[in-house]
């Protein structure tokens, strides 16, 4: 670092490096922390979403079947004009800083039966399976949705305080260590040499006076 | 209050429908793009796509990965899965950690 070597920046640079030490710690706490509560996340994530796969790949089947016994017209009638509605309310919570979304799901109806937009005459028994599986499965894949862009928001912090985090540590804080040695050695060298050139002068001074005192003493005797 | 959404082909998704989901149907990549910048805008909170279709459009959706809403995830569509939900998932974690330590 370009600094003069003085006393008082000495000082201030003490001063920052304390700072810097302390949030270098307060940060790797920080890091672990995430760290600790992302992996948690991640394995849900993982194990929610195997599951959520597997249930909408087991009702995609049930569908297809459906689709070739009923014809597309009459599946399309019966599906695309749902009783049900659904609304989502979203919230924050703060996790180490991060604000991780909370998703809260509102059906219009509370009745089960209205995920059956269709009546049951005209519609293959395959359909209904699907949509009940699909109804039951949704629950999941709401907590799937919260817990994925939590996961993903995650990273982003742990990335961006990993990243500070090996800053102060590997640039800031060697950069003041080595400024304040600088500057401590060079205080020292500036004392030495004061203290040489005062050796010095006294040198000098006590030689004058000791020729002083020999003259003194010729006149005296002459 | 937010709604939620479904991007995919058709066959896919129209049983989502009965659920009381938006649904919007798909086929390409382009069009899907399209569709979910516009939904992105107009106050869906999660928006589910087939794997199919958010392999195609993955660079257009990725700025969305840092935003608290909306939450775009993956799911399997009628031709199967193709096994990218669970790259993305490993994809955070590479980000975190330096490395896939969770597989």
């Amino acid at each position: 670092m370009n600094v003069n070597p003085t006393r008082m920046e000495l000082t201030n640079l003490k001063r920052k490096l304390t700072t810097a030490r302390r949030g270098h710690k307060l940060l790797k706490d920080k890091r672990d922390e995430l760290m600790r509560r992302f992996l948690d996340m991640v394995r849900e994530n993982k194990e929610l979403r195997r599951e959520v796969e597997k249930a909408i790949l087991d009702s995609n089947k049930h569908i297809a079947v459906a689709r070739s016994v009923m014809s597309g017209e009459a599946l399309d009638v019966a599906l695309l004009l749902p009783k049900q509605e659904v609304s989502l309310d979203v919230t924050s919570r703060n996790v180490m800083s991060v604000d991780i979304p909370v998703f809260d799901i509102k059906f219009r109806s509370d009745n089960e039966a209205d995920a059956y937009s269709y009546g049951l005459a005209f519609t293959s028994g395959d359909l209904d399976t699907a949509v009940e599986e699909l109804s039951v499965v949704f629950k999941k894949m709401i907590r799937l949705a919260e817990i994925e862009k939590s996961c993903q928001m995650m990273s982003a912090e742990i990335e961006k305080t990993r990243r500070r985090v090996n800053a102060l540590e590997h640039v800031l804080i060697p950069q003041y260590i080595d400024t304040i040695k600088y500057i401590t050695m060079k205080l020292d060298e500036n004392e030495r040499s004061t203290t040489t050139r005062l050796m010095k002068v006294k040198d000098m001074m006590m030689n004058q006076q000791i020729e002083m005192q020999k003259r003194a003493e010729r006149l005296l005797n002459a | 209050m937010h709604k939620i959404a479904v991007v995919g082909d058709k066959d896919s998704i129209y049983g989502f429908a009965s659920l009381g989901l938006g649904i919007f149907p798909c086929d390409d990549g382009e069009s899907a793009s399209k569709t979910v910048k516009e939904l992105a805008k107009n106050g869906y909170g999660v928006i589910y796509i087939t794997e199919e279709l958010f392999e195609l459009i993955g660079d257009d959706v990725e700025h969305f990965r840092d935003m608290p809403l909306p939450a775009i995830i993956p799911i399997p569509g009628v031709k199967g899965n193709t096994g990218v939900g669970m790259r993305n998932v490993s994809v955070s974690v590479e980000k975190a950690v330096g490395s896939d330590i969770i597989s």
